[in-house]
């Protein structure tokens, strides 16, 4: 009895899919030019517009609850100054007064930090890479030694860009790597070290434990340095980069997000929830697989794509 | 998390409400409401959602409450049932090749997990007595070839790699040349992770699809992806053609709504979770138990669960209670075969009876068309028939099958059966005079 009525559910679904699936923009300005006054089935067009973001579902509805306000207060009657709107209310909750990154101390420290497979490895290639185009001395700390050929990873990334890999053994203990990697660094009056470390999910309590162990030899050895604390999340991923920032923040103090496979087609709406409640700015964000697919973060820029293909 | 309490939310929104009976219209929509949010909130995909719901409330419009439920509990109930349904209701397992080596080729994103579950996957079908090769296709990433080296070294799994020059269609051929002249009747090909929008990539697996045929292609899927899970399903599916999702990272705090948008958008089953970076932490999927998952909401469900064992429990005494005192009559019976109907297909239902077996049910043939004939025939008896069917004589037939459609012959088959049944039910109401050996199954026989 099943069959028939699963196969229609899809089959709806997929034509649906295909209707919808032009970009958000389109979708957009379909729904502006549809509706030339401003009225509450406009707002919820825009509310889902925002959601199929990844923007949440709660933070989605506060925004729209601002824009209604917002709308209201400047006697807006034309749907087209809307999306202006909008997306003025949604820079203003990403505004954050200074996105570079800190590098003061001998050395500084960037230390990557995020779940597995959302990009560290590949992204600490890319800021060593942008870092040193800047004139700094970088050395990289191979601090994964649990996934396999995860230093042998890094150390082909320090060939192609022409940086030092500090390693050990696969299986050692990553404070033990930190370590060596700043005494080197200071031997050889490096700039900025920039440490990998194995991708773990912000549940496992014993290996959050283990970053913390790490931070304590920052702590420790380089009391007077900067630190960055980067997280690294995949913009394909749900809501559950909420609970990421959250715990990733309360284990490590995160200073700044790297959002990666923007290049795709996912928006990653959720850094605005993000930011709004744990106030973690982005700071940077990949864009593709090589060197140079690395971008500082422009609000203005995100927030366009958000609304655009 | 914020919705977390959708059960509380239901049972505030249906505080006011206070008779049972019938869900009307308005109580559905504004548990809808609820069930929407939470579905969102556990990254269902938008257009999913909508079409989910709209199918749920037609459903349970007008639906009758379950005793002991609050109109709300009823909702879930109804959407757990549902959702449990489109996720599939049994268990997809790999499908072998009838002629070896079977070839399994893993496709995905970057960062999904494929080079792990590569190795997970061959650790788990060895058990099964299979002897796996691992094939390493991820030409691009740097060290792609290595990990997976590492990972078969830790397994004791052989690895068949060409480095990182030659093109992964050439790299998969020779693979499998080289499992069919050692021995290794299954073949599993790591790929490079790729953007569902990336042509030339896309390109290159079609290729490869091309050259090797492979019996299954995987589409491996994290599970904390959001909504853009129907983009990369669709695509995917669209060009190469899926034949099942496995699913990563489940061991994390994810509801893991991508399980449901990527099943919806492609009809594959889910066949395996990456629960953990062990190389044994790989689990059959059990599309039974993600509901809760998405849903955020156990023990709404636990005790949902139980309100229907005791529904059944005081239905079943009830009817023992009439076999026994030889009271059964052709309304219960009717009353057994809507509560059949509603369970699902009766193959699937006959094999979860205890004792009932596949090869039992191979000589029992279930046609659907007959059941209505029998529901017919029944429904076309006056009241005093059903409840004493003795009193069906000749003409009463001739009137019963004229009103039902059939013959006077089946109508006599039935009254049989039904007899022969009663007197069965006499005896497994009393388990010494149980006979052993052949049991046979009322009117399916
Ligand atoms: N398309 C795309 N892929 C990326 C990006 N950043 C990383 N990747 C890929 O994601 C995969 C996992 O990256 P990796 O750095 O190993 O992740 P890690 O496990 O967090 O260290 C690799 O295949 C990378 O090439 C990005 O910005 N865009
Ligand atoms: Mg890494």
């Amino acid at each position: 009895m099943s069959q028939e009525k699963k196969k229609g559910f899809f089959a709806r679904l997929k034509e649906g899919l295909s209707k919808t699936r032009n970009s958000i923009t389109e979708k957009v300005d379909e729904v502006l030019k549809t509706f030339k006054k401003v009225d509450e089935e406009l707002f919820e067009e825009l509310e889902e517009v925002l959601i199929t973001a990844d923007v949440g579902v709660q933070t989605s509805m506060e925004i729209i609850e601002r824009l209604r306000k917002a709308t209201k207060e400047q006697k807006i009657s034309d749907s087209s100054d809307v999306k202006e709107l909008l997306k003025q209310i949604i820079r203003d909750m990403l505004e954050l007064e200074d996105n570079t990154l800190k590098i003061e101390g001998h050395p500084a420290v960037i230390m990557v930090i995020g779940v597995n497979g959302v990009g560290k490895t590949t992204s600490i290639a890319k800021i060593a890479y942008k870092l040193k185009n800047e004139g700094k001395k970088v050395l990289l700390a191979a601090a994964d030694t649990f996934r396999a050929a995860a230093i042998d990873q890094l150390e082909i990334w320090g060939d192609r860009i022409g940086v030092d890999v500090i390693k050990h053994q696969e299986g050692a203990d990553p404070a033990a790597v930190v370590y060596d990697a700043i005494q080197a660094a200071k031997s050889r009056r490096m700039d900025v070290v920039i440490c990998d470390t194995a991708g773990r999910l912000h549940t496992k309590k014993n290996l959050m434990e283990e970053l913390r162990k790490v931070f304590k030899v920052i702590d420790r050895e380089l009391p007077d340095s900067s630190r960055e604390v980067l997280l690294v999340l995949d913009a394909t991923t749900g809501q559950n980069a909420v609970n990421q920032a959250k715990l990733f923040n309360e284990a490590a103090e995160v200073t700044g997000i790297v959002l990666t496979k923007l290049d795709g087609t996912a928006k990653g709406g959720i850094i605005i929830a993000i930011k709004s409640e744990q106030n973690i700015p982005v700071k940077l964000i990949g864009v593709g697989e090589k060197m140079d697919d690395l971008q500082e973060f422009d609000s203005k820029e995100f927030v366009d794509a958000l609304f655009a293909e | 998390m914020a919705f977390e309490s959708l059960a509380s939310k239901l049972q505030e929104t249906f505080k006011k409400l206070k008779g049972k009976g019938k869900l009307t219209e308005k109580d559905v929509k504004a548990a809808m409401r609820e069930v929407k949010l939470a579905l969102l909130e556990a990254d269902v995909n938008f257009k999913v959602v909508k079409d989910f719901i709209n199918t749920i409330s037609e459903k349970a419009v007008g639906s009758e409450v379950l005793e002991s439920l609050t109109p709300g509990q009823h909702v879930i109930k109804i959407v757990n049932e549902e959702l449990t349904q489109l996720m599939g209701s049994a268990q997809s397992k790999i499908v072998f090749a009838s002629k070896p080596p079977t070839v399994l080729m893993l496709v995905g994103l970057q960062g999904a997990g494929k080079t792990t579950t590569c190795g997970k996957l061959g650790s788990a079908l060895r058990k099964t007595g299979k002897k796996p090769l691992l094939v390493a296709g991820d030409i691009y990433r740097a060290a792609a070839i290595k990990q997976l080296q590492v990972v078969g070294n830790q397994l004791d799994i052989p690895v068949f790699t060409m480095g990182d020059k030659k093109n992964p269609v050439d790299i998969a051929k020779a693979g499998i040349q080289y499992a069919e002249s050692n021995g290794h009747d299954l073949v599993i090909i790591d790929t490079a992770g790729r953007l569902h929008v990336n042509e030339e990539l896309m390109q290159e697996l079609k290729d490869i699809k091309q050259a090797v045929k492979p019996t299954e292609i995987l589409l491996v899927v994290d599970a904390m992806t959001g909504q853009d899970a129907v983009n990369v399903a669709e695509n995917f599916n669209e060009k190469l053609g899926i034949d099942g999702v496995i699913l990563t990272k489940f061991d994390g705090d994810t509801r893991g709504g991508a399980a449901l948008s990527v099943r919806a958008v492609t009809g594959k089953p889910i066949k395996f979770v990456g629960m953990g970076e062990k190389l044994s932490d790989l689990e059959p999927f059990y599309p039974d138990r993600i509901a809760s998952r998405i849903l955020g909401m156990g023990d709404v469900l636990s005790l949902i669960d139980k309100a229907q064992q005791a529904f059944d429990q005081k239905k079943s005494l009830e009817l023992e209670k009439k076999i026994r005192s030889q009271q059964f009559t052709f309304d219960d019976f009717l009353d057994q075969l809507e509560q059949m109907k509603n369970m699902g297909p009766l193959n699937q239902v006959l094999e979860m009876i205890p004792g009932m077996n596949q090869k039992m049910l191979k000589d029992v043939d279930i046609d659907d068309k007959q059941l209505a004939h029998v529901e017919a025939i029944i429904k076309s008896m006056t009241k005093k028939e059903r409840e004493n069917p003795s009193v069906i004589n000749s003409s009463r037939k001739r009137r019963i099958a004229k009103g039902s459609g059939t013959s006077v012959q089946d109508v006599n088959n039935l009254l049989k059966q039904f007899e022969q049944m009663r007197k069965m039910m006499k005896q497994l109401s009393n388990p010494k005079k149980l006979k052993k050996g052949k049991m046979k199954f009322p009117f399916f026989g």
